[in-house]
């Protein structure tokens, strides 16, 4: 049991940490950036390419880097230490993982070599109205129509779907849940990309007729494939959460030292720095599921429950820890915490965003409630 | 990074395991499992059967029976013992006046008190706390003063906890009234059978005898029984609180009463259904499950990386959050009880089950928890303080 990064990780953290604290070190330069489209910035993103960030978690002969869960969780931390909008997560873990799990090998090296080098951006389409947290698609189905595939419906809110080079989409075949490639000018494929109350964008992705390829086996059920992955975006978010919360709470601390009212620095109120104490605790437990999780993850490939069920536990708890972190943020800063030109309230929406993605609290407190019944006591170690 | 245990550490673990599930006597765990007080004889019993195997005080230098495991071992064996339904070795021995005396006494001191504690043939009571010296526990008022070669103790000690069981009784008194308030103070070790000793009961809310008041009037004390220096008690005393970080939360024993309570629930519903089909109850104790999670893995940072001997940051949070949980599965067991929650009393011939029976007064007898060793509003102060800076 090892919970300390060796020093080829450690030089990954501080190389991550650099770059992205030169580009959003001062929090005008995000808000800056998530004003015009696509809400991040191509510079950023091409510098995390040439450091190898990007193909991290792939392998070598897809075109990626051989590294795991571990290393990806530290670019995400660091991501949300200073809430970079580079879509990470979501390119990277999320789209380009399901390429990995599931593409041919043709489609792992034209995709992933592409993604790893920054030139290829693609985004999972998945969610759909009323779908909420499932692996499963319904609105959006597949056909097959003359030796290919169409697709019909709408996905809804895709995240970084508007820009996206590629789209990864989950469709219905049969009731059954497939993955298809489709390209960004495909017949029939319209998106109409809007802004999130977080600086990032989402899109309408409607499908009419549209043509697509199937990503890997053409129409069989790839949903276990599809949560398997989803688990390994849990736990990445988690860290970007995990990075979020700790600025927030630094920067929390740093107003209650600097901050006097009644003539006396806001840490003499005993009122105030419990609660920051609170905070700390929150975020220490978070951190403890959160890193347990990435190392089942790395432990564990082939146990795909018990990566699905460690996902779930992470994400309840940066869910409860977040919610707690980002609110107290605000309200022990006072007013000046509500205002857009001070950060501390973006940390808290940025929480609040990825809380919302991939499943709430409530939603994996729902799932772990009713798998009760399989276990007695829990055994975090092997 | 990795998860497994070390090949070594596995395989400590799994003799741990069959230590406490075999060599423990069955009729002790039963009662710890069944949530009961344990005796005298049994506490007795049971910590001499682990000094016999040598792992009573594993905190102690290895020349006065300690071990040279790593804070990895000490917690695993800390935890197993707890799944295991038994009860850790008498804390007033084993983690406080024991250390202090192999790290402060004479050698006389150590040869005299130290065998003997480990194998708790001295039942060793706490002195510390006073009527008005609880949190703020240097503003003690006991006296001792010198009289050729004895101590002349008078005033009252509260809050000891079976303290009707003590043997010698380990106390902080005031032995030079004029310097200021940790200046002033040493650490003197006193026999409870001495002339002028009396020990008072307290009943608490739950019903149960288990602390008590410590009067003394007029106390002679022999010189030979000072720990270390005179007034430099505070030191010892700041050492014996501060230098433990492996079991500070009850990780094990929580886990092993929450997952109790989670089977008595699987047939606690209407006509034996399970409650565990209420949505609410089912959510409840998979949130537990999850903040437990989370503090034993936090418990686990902390051993883990201890370096230098520094406890490591975040183990200021176990107190903190470990009796928050612990204090949340007596809670969940009373609500899990329901009415049968107010059959305290119910004797022979009562068809309540026994760990119904015993819910309520577990759960008021635990509100003790976030009180001692350090409130857990002490706790929050040391996080803001000494973790996060903020300094009043």
């Amino acid at each position: 049991m090892d919970f300390t990064l060796d020093s080829e990780q450690i030089a990954l953290r501080d190389a991550v940490r650099s770059l992205l604290g030169k580009a959003y070190g001062s929090s005008e330069t995000r808000r800056e950036v998530t004003k015009t489209d696509p809400g991040w910035d191509e510079k950023t993103w091409q510098q995390l390419a040439e450091m190898g960030a990007l193909g991290l978690p792939f392998a070598e002969e897809d075109g990626g880097f051989g590294a795991g869960p571990v290393e990806v969780s530290i670019v995400a931390e660091e991501i949300g230490r200073v809430i970079a909008p580079e879509p990470y997560v979501e390119a990277v873990v999320l789209a380009g993982g399901l390429v990995a799990a599931a593409g041919t090998a043709e489609q792992k090296t034209e995709i992933i070599g592409a993604l790893a080098e920054g030139t290829l951006v693609p985004a999972f389409a998945h969610v759909e109205l009323k779908s909420r947290y499932n692996e499963r698609a319904y609105a959006v189905t597949a056909a097959q129509a003359d030796g290919g595939w169409t697709l019909s419906g709408v996905k809804e809110p895709v995240l970084g779907g508007g820009r996206a080079d590629l789209l990864i989409v989950s469709a219905d075949v049969d009731g059954a849940t497939a993955l298809f490639v489709v390209q960004p000018d495909a017949a029939g494929l319209s998106r109409t990309s809007y802004a999130t109350f977080d600086g990032g964008r989402a899109a309408r992705v409607a499908f009419d007729a549209t043509p697509a390829t199937p990503l890997g086996e053409a129409g069989a059920d790839q949903s276990a494939t599809i949560a398997a992955v989803i688990a390994q975006a849990q736990v990445a978010y988690g860290h970007e959460s995990l990075g979020a919360m700790d600025t927030a709470l630094k920067q929390t601390t740093e107003y209650l030292k600097t901050r006097k009212q009644f003539g006396v620095p806001l840490m003499t109120f005993q009122a105030l720095t419990f609660r920051a104490a609170d905070m700390y605790v929150s975020l220490e437990l978070a951190r403890s599921t959160v890193t347990w999780a990435t190392l089942v993850l790395l432990d564990g490939g082939s146990d795909a429950e018990a990566a699905i069920e460690a996902a779930s536990r992470a994400k309840l708890q940066v869910s409860k820890a977040g919610r707690h972190i980002g609110q107290e943020a605000i309200q022990l800063h006072g007013g000046i915490g509500m205002t857009a030109e001070y950060s501390v309230g973006h940390f808290m929406s940025r929480l609040t965003a990825i809380d919302h993605t991939l499943g709430d609290g409530r939603h994996h407190l729902g799932t772990l409630s009713s798998a009760l019944d399989g276990h007695g006591e829990i055994n975090p170690l092997p | 990074m990795k998860l497994q245990l070390s090949e070594e550490d596995a395989a400590f673990r799994e003799e741990m395991r069959t230590f406490f599930t075999t060599q423990i006597p069955q009729h002790i765990r039963d009662t710890v499992i069944a949530r009961r007080e344990l005796s005298k004889d049994q506490i007795v019993e049971s910590m001499q059967a682990m000094n016999a195997a040598g792992i009573a005080v594993p905190n102690w230098p290895v020349e006065w029976g300690g071990k040279d495991w790593t804070p990895l071992q000490r917690h695993i064996w800390h935890e197993e013992m707890q799944l295991a339904g038994v009860m850790p070795p008498l804390a007033f021995n084993a983690s406080m006046v024991g250390p202090v005396i192999a790290a402060f006494g004479s050698q006389e001191i150590k040869e005299r008190f130290l065998p003997k504690t480990a194998n708790l043939d001295i039942w060793w009571s706490q002195g510390f706390s006073e009527p008005d010296a609880g949190s703020d526990l240097a503003s003690l008022r006991t006296t001792a003063v010198r009289e050729g070669d004895e101590y002349v103790v008078n005033g009252q000690k509260t809050w000891t906890t079976l303290g009707q069981y003590g043997d010698w009784i380990f106390t902080l008194v005031r032995t030079d009234p004029t310097a200021k308030k940790q200046a002033g103070i040493s650490f003197l070790l006193i026999d409870m059978t001495s002339p002028g000793l009396t020990v008072r009961p307290i009943e608490l809310i739950d019903g149960g005898h288990e602390v008590n008041e410590v009067f003394f009037e007029d106390v002679r004390v022999p010189v030979d029984n000072l720990v270390g220096e005179e007034n430099k008690g505070w030191d010892y005393a700041k050492f014996l609180l501060g230098n433990e970080r492996v079991g500070v939360a009850p990780v094990g024993s929580t886990k092993r009463t929450l997952a109790q309570a989670k089977e008595y629930a699987k047939t606690a519903g209407p006509g034996g259904t399970s409650l565990l089909d209420d949505p609410l109850v089912a959510a409840q104790i998979a949130d537990l499950e999850n903040d437990l999670l989370a503090l034993e893995l936090t418990a686990l940072r902390v051993v883990a990386h201890s370096a230098d001997g520094k406890p490591h940051p975040a183990s200021s949070v176990l107190k903190l959050q470990g009796t928050v949980l612990q204090q949340a599965v007596t809670e969940l067991w009373v609500d899990l009880a329901g009415p049968d929650s107010l059959a305290t009393g119910a004797g022979e011939g009562s068809d309540v089950p026994d760990l119904a029976r015993v819910a309520t007064t577990n759960y008021l007898n635990y509100r003790k928890a976030s009180i001692y060793g350090g409130s857990n509003e002490v706790q929050r102060q040391i996080i803001a303080g000494t973790i996060l800076g903020l300094r009043g």
